[in-house]
């Protein structure tokens, strides 16, 4: 299945913007690990924005980031959301909530614990009453949701912004399950070439097991490693050095996915 | 869209085990819904609980990831000779070429939360017990049923609230026109859980009687638990007569607000226009509604509102969460599948409980059983964050 890349978006430890980070996933600058620089967007009205979480200021971030390269309108778009875990703060609250005597738990956490309180406020952020879906596959979460996207843009024919992210547990769950750091990343996929196309995915599933591709920094490969939304850095790398290169991901049930990245002029 | 045969479907919720119950209670007009006795759950309410799930025990191979999510999960792949089925599924396309794509919106959060109860009083630690990956993420639902099956095509979780399994129909169409698969498992699974229970509580939208979708004095949700399995093959590809086609998928989103639906249920309508466009069909087409219906004052007032400007008067409509209760992340396949019973029996369900339909409301609510001939079916499913999807069923041929 090929598809165009528009835009991209990225926020990650050491990773602040795409174009910020272009120099550095190319391995032309060095990469010094800081915390990810999470800011509150201003699309959503005031009400909304005091009421969400990481998660949601991550994927409107990096979504918002990917739609501005892009230049599209994003009420226009469908959008594909992809997170291993979702808003992890707000799950601990509410555990711990249940697990005292006191049970009754906010009505705004409990509607943030939805897995797509992401989409649902990016929704809202940009009016877009286009096809929408939340994804959650494990380590493979990023995987699955650019084999969904990729799937709804040749099938529908449509536009389509994936937007993969993950947030890290606070103590006890992140003893249970290890997430690196606040990570986002969003891309726009087009079916056909237009003026913003710069690089072209060719993504198929293959039935085997392949071992993934890596990042040669060691700062970043830990970043991918331990993040499953950070799984989709060694195609942003090849997306940013403008390299004709084929990427593996890994996937379930045994599989992988080949994604064959060119740049497109 | 190309329609999809449903060449087998399974479901199992506090009505029974099996469409054989599932379909005697409809008819019969029995509820599943009890006062609530869930767990340590103190609350004024009615749910829909699945009976014996603490005895079921989960296949050998798969103990690690035992829990009430998975252990409901087992119950419906058992039921109605699914796993069969999907076995003789297996033997035609290959096991990496049938798709699982499952929808849910707690997955075995109950597990998770049962687990904050024994957090280690010096450390805080979570009990050593707690299996993250198999029972709490939100994909060990499809990773279970991967396995469950024998599968290795492509998989994942579909999880927006109360659409998710609505949704996997639409995802399983793609990825089928994509080549991608050649037929999927679809379905989803939510159990009883304390986030979902207090939750809807804290938001006020917890009945104290059972359900009363339509009604002028419903006062909200009754709060179930199920689950539902499909298998998808092209219908050009499947020569048996299958027990209906999915002929239209419509998906949209209300970007209105998180919890409570657009008032004049805009985002609703736009799912039912695509699912009809999807289909090639227009209103007109439509034997019988089965509506998201949950019986909260802002859902069944938005979603009469955009039936009526589609659809007029006319067109009977009814929500049947009287019978199971709200299944949330397992409503859109548990309606979906109660669409093919009601295609297979000739039989609109009226929505139960209820006594006076809304006076406001102005769609053809029906509430008493109606034996009519039923060929094509449009089934809503809405969720949090404003998230709508509506199926077009039919029957096959």
């Amino acid at each position: 299945m090929r598809i165009f890349v528009e835009g991209v978006g990225l926020l990650g430890p050491g990773l602040n913007g795409w174009q910020a980070s272009r120099p550095v996933l190319s391995g032309g600058e060095p990469y010094v690990a800081t915390p990810t620089v999470v800011t509150a967007s201003d699309r959503l009205p005031p009400a909304e924005r005091r009421r969400t979480g990481i998660p949601v200021k991550l994927a409107l971030a990096v979504g918002y980031e990917a739609f501005t390269n892009a230049g599209r309108d994003a009420a226009a778009t469908a959008t594909v959301f992809t997170s291993s875990s979702g808003d992890g703060e707000t799950l601990h609250h509410i555990c711990e909530t249940l697990a005292s005597a006191e049970r009754e738990i906010s009505p705004t956490r409990f509607h943030n614990s939805v897995h797509n309180a992401a989409a649902g406020y990016w929704s809202i952020a940009a009016r877009s009453q286009e096809p929408s879906t939340s994804l959650c596959c494990y380590d493979a979460s990023f995987a699955a949701g650019l084999l969904e996207a990729v799937a709804q843009v040749v099938v529908d024919g449509i536009p389509v912004a994936l937007i993969a992210y993950d947030q890290p547990y606070p103590e006890p769950l992140h003893a249970v399950r290890a997430i690196g750091a606040n990570f986002g990343m969003a891309l726009l996929l087009a079916p056909q070439p237009t003026g913003r196309t710069f690089a072209s995915l060719d993504v198929t599933l293959v039935p085997d097991e392949a071992r993934p591709t890596c990042m040669s920094d060691a700062g970043l490969e830990r970043v991918r490693a331990s993040i499953p939304a950070a799984r989709s850095l060694p195609m942003l790398s090849a997306l940013g050095r403008s390299a004709t290169e084929v990427v593996v991901l890994e996937y379930v049930g045994g599989n992988h996915l080949r994604v064959a990245v060119a740049p497109y002029r | 869209m190309k329609p999809l045969a449903i060449s087998h479907f399974s479901i199992v919720n506090s009505l029974g085990a099996g469409s054989e119950p599932v379909t005697g209670a409809l008819r019969g007009r029995r509820s599943g819904l009890t006062a609530c006795d869930f767990e340590t759950v103190v609350l004024d309410t009615y749910i829909g609980q699945v009976s014996g799930l603490d005895q079921v025990r989960i296949r050998s191979d798969l103990g690690a990831y035992d829990c009430r999510s998975n252990r409901l999960a087992q119950l419906g792949l058992e039921a109605d000779g699914y796993t069969g089925a999907v076995a003789a599924a297996r033997t035609k396309y290959g096991s990496e070429r049938i798709g699982v794509f499952m929808g849910t919106s707690t997955s075995g959060i109950l597990q998770t939360e049962l687990a904050f109860r024994r957090r280690d009083s010096q450390t805080g630690a979570l009990p050593a017990d707690l299996r993250y990956a198999e029972t709490q993420n939100s994909f060990s639902l499809a990773d279970f049923v991967q396995r469950y099956l024998g599968l290795r095509g492509p998989a994942f979780v579909v999880s927006s609230a109360c659409s998710s399994s609505a949704k996997v129909f639409g995802n399983a169409a793609r990825m089928m026109a994509a080549g991608v698969c050649d037929a999927a498992v679809v379905g989803g699974v939510d159990t009883l859980c304390l986030t979902t229970l207090y939750g809807f509580n804290s938001l006020g939208l917890v009945s104290r009687a059972p359900c009363r979708p339509s009604d002028v004095d419903r006062d909200g949700i009754s709060i179930g638990e199920g689950a539902g399995f499909a298998l998808l093959e092209k219908a050009s590809e499947k020569p048996d007569q299958p027990a209906a086609v999915v002929l239209g998928v419509g998906e949209s989103c209300d970007a209105y607000h998180m919890s409570t639906p657009h008032p004049e249920g805009m985002g609703a309508k736009l799912a039912m226009q695509r699912a009809l466009a999807a289909a090639g069909l227009t209103a007109g087409d439509i034997d019988y509604i089965n509506l998201h219906g949950t019986a909260t004052k802002s859902n069944d007032a938005s979603e009469d509102k955009a039936v009526f400007e589609l659809f007029g008067d006319e067109t009977p409509c009814s929500s049947t969460k009287g019978w199971t209760g709200h299944l949330l992340g397992a409503a859109g396949i548990t309606e979906a599948i109660i669409s093919i019973l009601a295609l297979q029996n000739d039989l609109m369900p009226g929505s139960m409980h209820t006594q006076d339909v809304d006076p406001a409301l102005k769609c053809n609510h029906l509430l008493a059983n109606r034996d009519a001939r039923v060929n094509r079916v449009l089934s809503n499913s809405f969720g949090f964050g404003g998230s709508n999807c509506s199926l077009i069923l039919a029957t096959a041929g």
